[in-house]
This record gives structure tokens, sequence and C-alpha cells, in this order.
């Protein structure tokens, strides 16, 4: 992802240099989209973190104050402001948040799980780099996902703000229904490319008129 | 396909899990005492049961969390779910029978919202059958 206003130290050399997983997709996201039925995005660099620690113990009680909760079961999603801790485990937590809550861009958030994390039983691990996140919305979001997930994805029982870890087109991923139309799909960064362009090919039929 | 009840994660196909062999194969007290053929009983022999087979199954694509099933090699029925290093439900208990297949029954897609219940009391083998392996919100096919 190529950011061009003149860099002015090599650190930003370097960091507007990145390339996102699924950055040779762009283009192809922008003509797969059917505006206003179903549209993919990458949303590149987003800070992620693992977390492990037991929610319950000292030090799992002070990183719930950084993040703003941890989710105490599956599909749960605890969080303030930008930031959002998804459950993946009974002691394992991804914290997402935004690319400038990243250190390498003057964000605090590593520092601060670090700190909370202290020397209590668990781990941190900065992941931003482990999975790339692809933002799929529209009013036929649900069923592109459909034809790959085997999750009952009906709204009556996902709802928003409930994310999992399964698998969308034999793809491990964690699903996170943000919105009603709006799902995020966090695939690891070598399965991007194709889960990618698994998506695009499912999108396909809605740019052609529905056969009655 | 197997509908497998994750104790954490509620009903999944069976794609997501790993197969992890026998359970309840304990590592020998004293390793260094065994002969070579205790030593490979230990490693490579296990039973070849017809019928209710303990074995270890672990939910790689969710909770990536190991857990213990009785499963009938035969039927595929899947008579209890378990937690790891807990002793194997006397298999006539008939303690927690489940769904062990994908449910034909009209209704095979409901859920609840409240965390899995493993001692569910009915299989799915009847159209009547309520989801008893509910499961959270979005968690089942």
């Amino acid at each position: 992802m190529a950011e061009t206003a003149a860099p002015a130290t090599s650190y930003e050399k370097n960091l507007s240099l990145r390339v996102s997983p699924a950055a040779q997709l762009r283009a192809d996201f922008e003509t797969g989209s059917v505006r206003g039925v179903v549209e993919l995005s990458e949303v590149a660099f987003l800070t992620m973190v693992g977390l492990r620690v037991n929610r319950d113990s000292d030090a799992g009680q002070r990183i719930a104050a950084v993040t703003g909760g941890l989710p105490a079961a599956c599909g749960g999603v605890a969080g303030s402001g930008e930031t959002s801790v998804l459950w993946l485990g009974p002691e394992e937590f991804l914290v997402v948040a935004p690319r400038e809550a990243h250190e390498s861009l003057g964000g605090g958030l590593l520092q601060a799980l670090r700190e909370a994390l202290g020397d209590g039983a668990g781990q941190m691990v900065d992941l931003s780099a482990n999975r790339t996140t692809f933002e799929l919305t529209g009013p036929r979001a649900r069923a592109v996902l459909e034809k790959g997930c085997s999750l009952d994805l009906h709204p009556r029982v996902l709802k928003a703000g409930t994310a999992l870890s399964t698998e969308v087109g034999n793809i491990p991923v964690v699903l996170w229904k943000t919105g009603e139309e709006t799902f995020r799909l966090f695939p690891r960064a070598s399965f991007a490319d194709f889960l990618g362009r698994w998506l695009l090919d499912a999108m396909r039929e809605y740019a052609s008129p529905e056969v009655p | 396909m197997l509908l497998i009840s994750c104790p954490n994660c509620g009903s999944r196909d069976e794609t997501e899990f790993h197969y992890g062999g026998q359970a309840h194969v304990p590592y020998p007290k004293n390793p260094n005492e065994l002969n070579d053929r205790q030593w490979a009983e230990f490693l490579f022999y296990r039973d070849n049961t017809k019928g209710a087979f303990a074995e270890r199954w672990l939910h790689s694509t969710g909770c990536r969390q190991w857990f213990n099933m009785l499963r009938d090699t035969v039927t595929y029925e899947i008579q209890a779910i378990y937690p790891m290093g807990t002793p194997r439900p006397d298999a006539a208990g008939r303690t927690t029978p489940d769904t062990g297949t994908a449910s034909t029954a009209a209704d095979s897609t409901t859920t609840g919202t409240a965390a899995p219940d493993i001692s569910g009391t009915s299989t799915a083998t009847t159209g009547t059958t309520p989801a008893s392996t509910t499961a959270p919100e979005g968690a089942t096919k």
C-alpha cells in the first residue's frame, strides 16, 4: 500500500513500501464489486495482537482494563472505541485495532498491553502481519459467504457483533459480523490471495440481472 | 459429514476438527523399563473397537482445544463429549447422547444462545428433537 506523500525519513519510507497480502487484487476488488449489492475490499495493515491469558487472572483483568474487556465465550467481541477483542478460545483472544495503534506508527496499544500483562501468566504477540482483513458488505454479502461457510449466517442466528473462527471457502478465517450487512474476514496472509479470488468468483453472479 | 458439538463452540462440521486417535492411553510410568515390545505397544498398538470407542478430537479451526468423544464406530453416533483428563463415561450409561450426524429434522438449524450443552437427552433420530446441541449464535449449521 504505497502512500506517496514524500516520506521524511527512511523509517517512513519503509512503511510506505509495505505491500499488503492482497494488494495485487485491489483492482480486481474494484471491478468485481457490485455497487449497492455486494462490495469487497481489503482493509490493510490493521493492528492485531494475539493474547493468551486467563481472563479471570490478575493479568487478564489488567489487560481487560486496557482493551475495554475480554469476551467471555465463543462469538463474543469486547472492546472500547476502535479497539476490539475477538474470542478465539477459552484463553485466547485477538485484539483488532486501527493501523495507527501500532507502535511503528506511534500508537501505544502494544506497549500498554505488554505492560498490562507484566510478568503474569500469558503472552501477547504482535500479529499485525499474520492476517489481513477483507471487508464484504452489501445486501448480498451473506449469500456470498453462504456458498462456502457452513455456519448459519441468517441474521436471526448470527447477530451483528459476533465473531467466529470457522472456514470460508475451505480457508480458516475469523468471520466477524460487524454490521447487519457487513462482514470482516481475517484470513492468514498466505491465504489472502486465494480467498480474495474465491470471494470475487462467488460475487460474480450478482453483477448480472437476477433470473426470475 | 459428522456434526460435532465442540464443548466451547457448539456444533460444527467435522472438517473443522482433527482426529487425535484413541483416548485414555497413559504414558508409561517408567518408560525406561519397558522392553521394545512394550514400548512398541504403547506407541503403535491401538484398539480396533467395533462399537463405542473413546477418542480424542481437536477443534483445530475453532477454539483449538482438545476434547474427548465417545463415538460408535459402527453407527457414528456420538454418545458423549467430555473434557480431557476426565474418565470415560460409562458406555452403557447413555449419559450424554448427542447429535452425531447432521440432523434431517426440519428444525435442525435452530439454535439457542446458551453455552453448548453436551448433556442433551436425545439423539436427533426423530423429527421432533429440539436442537439439543445449543450453541453460540451462528455456530450451528
